[in-house]
């Protein structure tokens, strides 16, 4: 079976070997501010993208800046 | 102009500021209105949420439209109803925003969107443990602000009224002691109803005020923000000033001496 991660509450094929590949996938390349990342409940800073390797069933959250009070 | 702002300056969270007002960026009826009424306000602090991408409905691009612009972004934890979801959220939004300032906020239910005290106190020393400068939003007890200041965080927010609910300043005597016992700024964050509530905080010696939706759901939210703006310089000059004591009995301020009728006196 092909690999999966959970991506924003969403199942989601893993098609990236590390985050860096699987964020700028996505559109988001590490240089690009205002957007973070959680792996399995915690931040993982941009300069670490790259290192980070991604295994079936992760869960990620990416968010970015919203209007908010 | 001599205008008040400019020589009544601020220090908050290593951030020297003219402006005394936050605003929020929510609820606005367009970027266009938010931009303007920002603008109008005079502020220089404004508050984002961090939110799944993807998610938010209208335009995009918030990061870049308000760093152009060059306010400082206060990221909020609003929509957290424990303080592990709020120290994650608070991380996500230093790692996004580049910035450790965080508005932490631990709600403890729908219905009133009061803060969660307990868990608030317990995610603050989280988070200023993390080295995150820490504005918390909290009720007007004099007490657990107190506690607040004590745990590290570099403000303290109480609220005038329930989030959204425009009530104005509901209990201007505990506002009073909590900024008498504090010796880190004090904002109030939530309750704005409209100008003359911005006015009376900053009488009764507030710090800041933080507000939201009495701007962007006014009528016209860009004369709003102008109105606010004027406001806040109402009320610091009042302060500035120093209002005259309450008295029981009328006193009058014309003279008493000299009136038709009366016997001149002598000497």
């Amino acid at each position: 079976m092909a690999a999966v991660v959970t991506l924003n509450g969403e199942s989601c094929p893993l098609d990236a070997a590390n985050l860096s590949e699987f964020m700028a996938g996505r559109g988001y390349d590490s240089g690009r501010k205002g957007v973070a990342v959680a792996r399995n409940g915690q931040v993982v800073p941009r300069t670490r993208w790259e290192s980070t390797e991604l295994m079936d069933g992760d869960r990620l959250e990416i968010v970015e800046p919203v209007q908010g009070g | 102009m001599n205008r008040v702002q400019e020589t009544d300056r601020w220090d908050v969270a290593g951030l020297n500021l003219k402006s005394r007002l936050f605003l929020g960026t929510a609820r606005y009826p367009s970027r266009k209105i938010l931009m303007d009424a920002l603008a109008a306000s005079g502020t220089e602090m404004v508050t984002v949420a961090v939110r799944r991408v993807g998610l938010e409905s209208g335009p995009k691009n918030l990061y870049k439209d308000l760093t152009a612009v060059g306010y400082h972004l206060l990221p909020n934890t609003a929509g957290c109803y424990s303080a592990k979801d709020a120290v994650l959220t608070a991380e996500l939004a230093r790692e996004a925003l580049e910035t450790d300032l965080i508005k932490l906020e631990v709600i403890a239910d729908e219905d009133t969107l009061l803060p969660d005290v307990e868990a608030l106190i317990v995610s603050a020393r989280e988070l200023v443990g993390k080295g995150f400068k820490v504005l918390p939003y909290t009720n007007d007890d004099p007490v657990i602000a107190r506690k607040l200041e004590d745990i590290g965080c570099c403000a303290v927010m109480p609220l005038g009224a329930p989030i959204g609910s425009g009530l104005g300043i509901r209990n201007p005597h505990n506002l009073e002691l909590i900024k008498s016992r504090a010796s880190v700024p004090v904002i109030v964050d939530a309750g704005v109803g409209t100008a003359s509530d911005v006015t009376i905080a900053f009488e009764l010696g507030m710090d800041g005020v933080l507000l939201n939706t009495a701007v962007a759901r006014a009528r016209e939210p860009v004369m709003m923000a102008r109105a606010i703006r004027a406001a806040a310089e109402a009320g610091r000059c009042a302060l500035l000033g120093g209002r005259i004591p309450r008295k029981f009995y009328a006193e009058a301020s014309s003279p008493v001496d000299g009136l038709i009728g009366s016997t001149p006196k002598t000497t």
